[in-house]
């Protein structure tokens, strides 16, 4: 059986594509056939993010419709074997997706074997996004430490209790809060919301943090997942977060101010 | 931070701001959510009940259900204006 894993958060923004990105690149090197999806009907961005721009040919929707089998549109990623893409409909009409459609076609995933499909919901709480969390057993709910990213989680959480299948069904999807963006210099001086607080908040379990870091916005622009980049802080906590979401306890880091110097404290920098 | 920050006034601690505001807000949502659909209807048709009578703002109504042991309860609370309007006879 695969594992379905539904990436939201309500409010555009806050990282969704660059985690789902990251996540499913993380699952895939570390040796699990992984399928990642965008729901994003018309809206398409997580193919840019992974770099594969150039190469789609068919989308999500061709395949909903029949015009495409799920091999066709699957788009092979260049780092490794294990991870694909299923890019959404850029021109399409967003009523073709159905949800007997995603069904399907998620059938045909875990009858392909894949460990995990990573689906990477569209802002809103439209059919995109309602969609993309339906089937899930897992969502990781990425939240920016801001005020109306708090409160649009809170939103889809009460989303995910009750009007997915698993809900239907009287289960519940198994909730992991990511925090990206974080400052930890923000959250010392006062300006920003601090992870507990977050925590306290939303009362999920809390499952990385990822702070705030140029080389995502560098990865982006290359078309290249961050959590390639071993060198950024960015990257470095989304593998922390890939390996948490596999089971292994890892300490949080960098959620506290780093040291600066003397010369720095001075004259600021 | 330079130097010349340490003589700055401290500024509000707005964080603390965002997360009073958060925990307000959220706790009224997930009791609209978690109620049954009439609860806002009922809200309102309260709210423009006791309007006819009395000016009150949205945000003095506050209507949820209370959870008994097996049994549920409507809580309604309003807060009226400080000073009612009289119009009967002041005792002299």
């Amino acid at each position: 059986m695969s594992r379905i894993v539904v990436v939201t958060s309500g409010k555009g923004g806050v990282g969704k594509t660059t985690t789902s990105a990251a996540f499913a690149t993380g699952l895939a090197l570390k040796g699990y056939k992984t399928a990642v999806i965008d729901f994003d009907v018309g809206l398409r961005n997580l193919d840019l993010i992974m770099g594969c721009e150039r190469r789609v040919v068919y989308d999500f929707i061709n395949v909903i419709s029949g015009e495409a089998n799920i091999k066709q549109a699957l788009i092979k990623d260049k780092r490794s074997d294990n991870l694909f893409i299923l890019p959404a409909s850029q021109t399409r009409d967003k009523d073709a997706l159905t949800q007997e459609g995603v069904e399907q076609v998620l059938k045909d995933l875990t009858d392909d074997g894949f460990d995990f499909i990573i689906c990477d919901s569209p802002a809103g709480i439209e059919r995109g996004a309602a969609l993309a969390m339906h089937f899930a057993d897992d969502a990781v709910i990425v939240t920016n430490p801001e005020v109306s990213s708090v409160r649009d989680s809170d939103r889809i959480l009460g989303l995910l209790q009750s009007r997915t299948r698993k809900a239907e069904r009287g289960e519940s999807i198994r909730e992991h809060l990511l925090i990206t963006r974080y400052s930890p210099a923000r959250v010392a001086s006062g300006d920003m919301l601090a992870m507990e607080d977050i925590l306290e908040i939303l009362a999920v379990p809390l499952i990385g943090v990822i702070p705030e870091s140029g080389s995502v916005l560098q990865a982006s622009n290359s078309g290249v997942p961050v959590i390639i980049d071993k060198e950024s802080t960015a990257g470095q906590a989304y593998d922390d977060f890939v390996r948490r979401f596999l089971g292994e306890t890892v300490p949080h880091r960098f959620l506290e101010v780093e040291k600066k110097g003397l010369f720095k404290r001075l004259f600021g920098g | 931070m330079g130097i010349f920050d340490y003589f700055r006034t401290p500024k509000p601690n707005t964080a603390q701001v965002a997360k009073e505001r958060l925990q307000i807000l959220i706790a009224h949502e997930r009791v609209d959510r978690s109620g049954p659909d009439f609860l806002p209807k009922l809200r309102n048709d309260i709210m423009e009940v006791i309007r006819k009578y009395v000016q009150i703002d949205e945000k003095d109504v506050n209507v949820q259900i209370g959870k008994m042991d097996d049994y549920d309860v409507l809580e309604l609370n309003v807060t009226l204006p400080e000073r009612i309007p009289h119009s009967g006879r002041t005792p002299s």
